[in-house]
């Protein structure tokens, strides 16, 4: 099959009924900007049973590469979607980075370690693939209408409502709707057009991306250099992507200029410095600069902002297009309970605060690294180049070499939404954290571990945890051999759970006997082949976890206890404490 | 409370001195500021300790402003 070229496609603009009507329609929720972080917010509402319109003032993806680094907990979420897949096919996954200072190696990480995780922890993917994949799969959503060309350009809010006026080629229109999430980008017309602004801090360096088609031998790694010889003085990044296309990040300095450093005739020698004689031709070619910022606030009475249009940072890190993508899973719940009735208003309240905070923590790290790689002060320069040239001997400086820290999703420490600990824990799982993954079987027809069984095919969503988890709240017991309790669960209003129940391998041949009496075909039973469940939820025969339908944690027990469970939910959906 | 030691710790102060000063010998002012970053680094290492390393740049700031700035790291 031919594959499309995607920069390429163009979406048709079809005259909006409104135009001919005259009337003002009513939607529930309006999405605006069909980029990554939009579509992304698009494909949640239908499965939680709401329709959504998605307006865009283009009609085409992303022209370029651009976002490139898609991360673990981005495809995550895109799987829970239903086009992770997709994106891993075509996307080339990575998990070491290689950090070299003049020729020499000084330093290198693997960003996922261990065995037992479905997705790596990146793939490259150039962003109009990701784009693509995400619009074609919003495109057979019947809930889902996108609208190419149709331009917000007035937005007026009242307690009730939204009123938005949207211009088409043809004339404009208006329509109301109750919410409207804003990801517009980092220009944001609806921020301007509401008058709100970013705060932080703008770096003084400017940075050169060439893309170009190159047959390499080199392996799948992020190579960061400083001050090679081919680029004195100076930091390049090289990544791969799909199609034989690699990235090339030329640090140039504050005093470059923008309109001569994309001319071919400019770009041409600083790459032949990097790649010899090779044969290679220029995809794109672009030059940024950057800053770390954000609003103050995501929310704004029914006007949400996600992605971009919120908060930007360095793209040392990767941590834009895949916390933006974070927002929006964060947003879609919370949003779905409220419409539905079934959560108060204050809820909404929470997608700020949480949004905001992980936002803080990815313009920190973001801009450490910018200032490592950026030093802004001749001694901020002279630590730099210090700390690199103690990495060559010493080990300790190797863990303050700042290439760009990696983006891993916030654990949410404070949400008011989480149930504080009271039983002991150890490990990362703590409420607010997002859950981690680990291959599991069904227990039916589970017939015994075998060493495939412990490394499934990552095709198989089944065959994983998080596979199993999401869109709604889950209970997740460990096993312990008695009855659940499940009759004496009593739920929030409104409030459906998915109950999970974990088994060790050495018990799976008992529990199916016993459960086969007594099976409750509303329970999922599954086998945690690896043991990397019980170890990654330091979970005992008993344990008991509450997901949220973003796959945070948010409450264990050591025992099940139905009045915790459902103090616990009132709490998730900030309804406060008994009732 | 202080957890940084400014009573002396040195056994033999005169000595450290001595070497101090010898290691930067012959070192030109640029040199000299490379060594001082790296001994600056090596020793934070060794400390360890953030709150530590917080009080001592928090004293040493204080000293370069000729005590302008009070206290400005917490």
């Amino acid at each position: 099959m031919q594959e499309i070229d995607y920069q390429k496609v163009e979406f048709e603009y079809r005259r909006p009924p409104e135009l001919d009507s005259g009337t003002v329609t009513h939607r529930p929720v309006v999405v605006v900007g069909a980029g990554p972080v939009g579509l992304s917010m698009a494909l949640e509402f239908p499965r939680q049973g709401i329709p959504v319109l998605l307006l865009d003032d283009d009609f085409r993806l992303s022209t370029g590469s651009r976002a490139i680094c898609f991360s673990k907990r981005a495809l995550e979420i895109w799987d829970r979607l239903g086009v992770g897949q997709r994106m891993m096919d075509k996307g080339v996954s990575w998990n070491v980075g290689r950090v070299f200072f003049g020729n020499e190696e000084i330093w290198s990480f693997n960003l996922l370690p261990e065995p037992g995780h479905r997705r790596p922890a990146f793939i490259n993917l150039q962003q109009y693939y990701a784009e693509g994949y995400l619009q074609e799969h919003a495109a057979q959503n019947p809930d889902i209408e996108i609208r190419w060309r149709n331009k917000v350009v007035g937005v007026e809010q009242d307690e009730s409502r939204v009123r938005l006026t949207v211009e088409t080629p043809e004339g404009t229109y208006q329509l109301t709707t109750d919410y409207l999430i804003a990801c517009d980008g980092v220009r944001s017309p609806i921020r301007h057009m509401l008058g709100l602004e970013y705060q932080g801090v703008t770096f003084r360096d400017r940075f050169l991306i060439a893309d170009i088609k190159m047959k390499a031998e080199f392996p799948s790694e992020r190579w960061f250099w400083f001050d090679p010889p081919f680029h004195p003085g100076q930091s390049v990044l090289l990544h791969r992507q799909p199609d034989d296309v690699w990235r090339v990040d030329f640090q140039l300095g504050w005093a470059a200029d923008p309109e001569e450093e994309v001319k071919p005739e400019r770009v041409m020698p600083r790459l032949k410095a990097v790649f010899g004689d090779r044969d290679f031709s220029l995809e794109w070619v672009s030059i940024y600069t950057f800053s770390c910022q954000r609003m103050e606030k995501f929310r704004h009475g029914r006007v949400f902002f996600a992605g971009d249009a919120a908060h930007r940072v360095s793209p040392f890190g990767a941590r834009g297009a895949n916390s933006g993508v974070q927002d929006t899973e964060n947003l879609a719940w919370k949003l779905a309970f409220v419409m539905r009735g079934q959560a108060p208003d204050s809820l909404l309240d929470t997608y700020g605060e949480e949004r905001e905070y992980a936002a803080d923590e990815n313009i920190l790290n973001s801009t450490r690294s910018t200032d490592f790689i950026t030093p802004k002060s001749e001694i901020s320069k002279i630590f730099r180049n210090t700390v690199l040239n103690l990495a060559k001997r010493f080990p300790f400086a190797r863990a303050l070499v700042n290439s760009g820290r990696l983006s891993v999703p916030a654990t949410l420490y404070d949400s008011p939404l989480n149930t504080p600990d009271s039983d002991a824990f150890e490990g990362a799982m703590v409420p607010g954290a997002v859950a981690l993954d680990a291959p599991v079987a069904r227990l039916e027809p589970f017939d015994g571990i075998t060493e495939a069984a412990k490394e499934p095919d990552p095709r198989q969503a089944d065959a994983w945890f998080l596979g199993h988890l999401g869109d709604i709240f889950s209970l997740v017991v460990f096993d312990d051999g008695r009855p659940l309790p499940l009759g004496s669960l009593k739920l929030p209003e409104g409030v459906q759970l998915k109950v999970i129940v974990v088994h060790s391998p050495e018990h799976a041949a008992e529990a199916k006997s016993r459960l086969s009496a007594a099976g409750n075909p509303q329970v999922t039973h599954l086998v945690d082949v690896a043991g990397h469940l019980a170890r990654r939820y330091d979970a005992r025969p008993g344990t008991v976890y509450l997901i949220r339908p973003d796959q945070h944690v948010t409450a264990r027990w050591r025992a099940l206890d139905a009045g915790k469970v459902h103090d616990a939910l009132r709490r998730a959906l900030g309804l406060g404490g008994n009732a | 409370m202080s957890r940084l030691t400014t009573d002396l710790n040195l056994a033999a102060p005169d000595d450290f001195y001595e070497a101090l000063i010898d290691a930067h010998r012959g070192l030109t002012l640029e040199q000299s500021q490379e060594l001082n970053a790296a001994l600056v680094l090596l020793l934070s290492n060794h400390v360890g300790d953030l709150l530590v390393l917080k009080e001592a740049l928090g004293h040493a700031r204080e000293l370069a402003l000729g005590g302008a700035e009070t206290t400005p790291t917490a």
